[in-house]
């Protein structure tokens, strides 16, 4: 009995923002079979070239695909074309949002204001361009004094 | 295909400025400047192993063979990044100086004709713009700031100048970047004076000697081990 690699490979969870996929987050680029050693080669790419979550996240993968029904399966890393935030799904930013991280907006160079994910507040202000992971920065809401992580627009 | 020796150069002058980099971790004069430090060096350190990786397959080497078996003259990063931290304002001025250099250089990168190159140039330029942003803002809070803070940034920018030589030799980009950000940090651009060079062919300050032993005494000690 084995299941869907791609579906397998597709739910794991990102280990350090894990209220989403690798898919929801765009990092899931390609899941091919191979018909005759039904080998799984599963190819991802990374949100920042220093990301340290990558080995977890393969080591999660190979355990996913594995317990699918899939034994052999190999995770390579694509750098191309790069990822963007463009390329994190509607539902990856909802739950973003519902985890209270302010999800990225458009890339435009334009100094817009960040919502507070937590009241809603246009009064916002970056405390810092780097936060709690490589690919975060820590924003504050003078509304509600929470302090808050935007994904990065990249 | 790249030269290695040029891959090397891009490499080393990541992998070394993450290390000096790290060495702030804990001591950043802010919990906030803290986590962004160690995120540059991050960054820093993600480029340094894609690039190292390729550079070490021409002849069978690993990242980690690069990295902790090599002695100092085989090093080919600038003097720029081996220099100490000193203050925060001379770590800011490194920055600055290496992230206007790096930016351009890889979005030189991106479109060449080394394809594998030029996607890891393609990831990189994007963080190289966060870094030179960064780096830039705290340039002119500075320069622009307190008499004190004014003078250490000073003071910075005129011990670093002479190790730019080898970094901007011809390169225009670079120049009109950091030109612009001291000038609206009130700062004054250094003269000619001193150009030491030699990191390219791996003739390096003392400095870099123990930077290496520091980061590659473990492994030397314990070849091959893992986390």
């Amino acid at each position: 009995m084995t299941g869907d690699p791609r579906a397998a490979a597709a739910a794991v969870v990102d280990p350090e923002i894990r209220v989403v996929t690798i898919e929801e987050l765009g990092i899931l680029r390609d899941v091919a079979v191979d018909q005759e050693t039904g080998r799984v080669t599963v190819t991802i790419t990374p949100t920042y070239s220093g990301c340290p979550a990558l080995d977890v996240i393969r080591a999660d993968i190979r355990s996913a695909v594995r317990a699918a029904g899939h034994p052999d399966v190999v995770v390579e890393t694509s750098l191309r074309p790069a990822w963007s935030t463009d390329q994190i799904s509607e539902s990856g930013r909802a739950k973003l949002a519902a985890a209270r991280i302010a999800p990225p907006g458009s890339t435009v160079g334009l100094r817009l204001t960040v919502r507070c994910p937590a009241c809603g507040s246009p009064d916002t202000e970056e405390l810092s361009r780097f936060g709690s992971t490589a690919c975060k920065a820590l924003w504050r809401c003078r509304a509600c004094a929470e302090p808050f992580d935007r994904v990065k627009p990249l | 295909m790249t030269a290695v020796d040029e891959l090397l150069a891009i490499g080393d002058d990541a992998l070394v400025a993450a290390q000096r980099l790290g060495e702030w971790c804990s001591r950043g004069p802010e919990m906030e400047e803290d986590v962004a430090l160690a995120n540059v060096a991050l960054d820093q350190l993600g480029v340094a192993r894609l690039v190292l990786s390729y550079a070490g397959e021409a002849d069978g080497r690993t990242e980690d063979d690069l990295a902790y078996l090599r002695e100092d003259f085989e090093f080919r990063n600038c003097l720029l990044v081996e220099l100490p931290n000193g203050d925060f304002a001379t770590t800011i001025g490194k920055l600055l100086l290496l992230s206007g250099y790096q930016k351009p250089l890889y979005e030189s990168l991106v479109d060449g004709p080394d394809e594998r190159l030029g996607a890891i140039a393609d990831k990189a330029r994007k963080e190289s713009a966060y870094h030179l942003e960064h780096s830039a803002l705290w340039t002119v809070r500075l320069g622009d700031g307190t008499d004190e803070s004014h003078r250490r940034m000073q003071a910075a920018v005129d011990e670093l100048w002479p190790y730019t030589h080898e970094l901007y030799a011809g390169n225009g980009a670079w120049l009109s970047t950091v030109e612009s950000v001291l000038a609206e940090a009130t700062l004054e651009r250094p003269d000619g004076g001193w150009q030491p060079g030699g990191g390219r062919r791996g003739v390096h300050t003392e400095h870099l000697g123990y930077l290496l032993a520091e980061m590659q005494v473990l492994h030397r000690a314990h070849p091959g081990a893992r986390w």
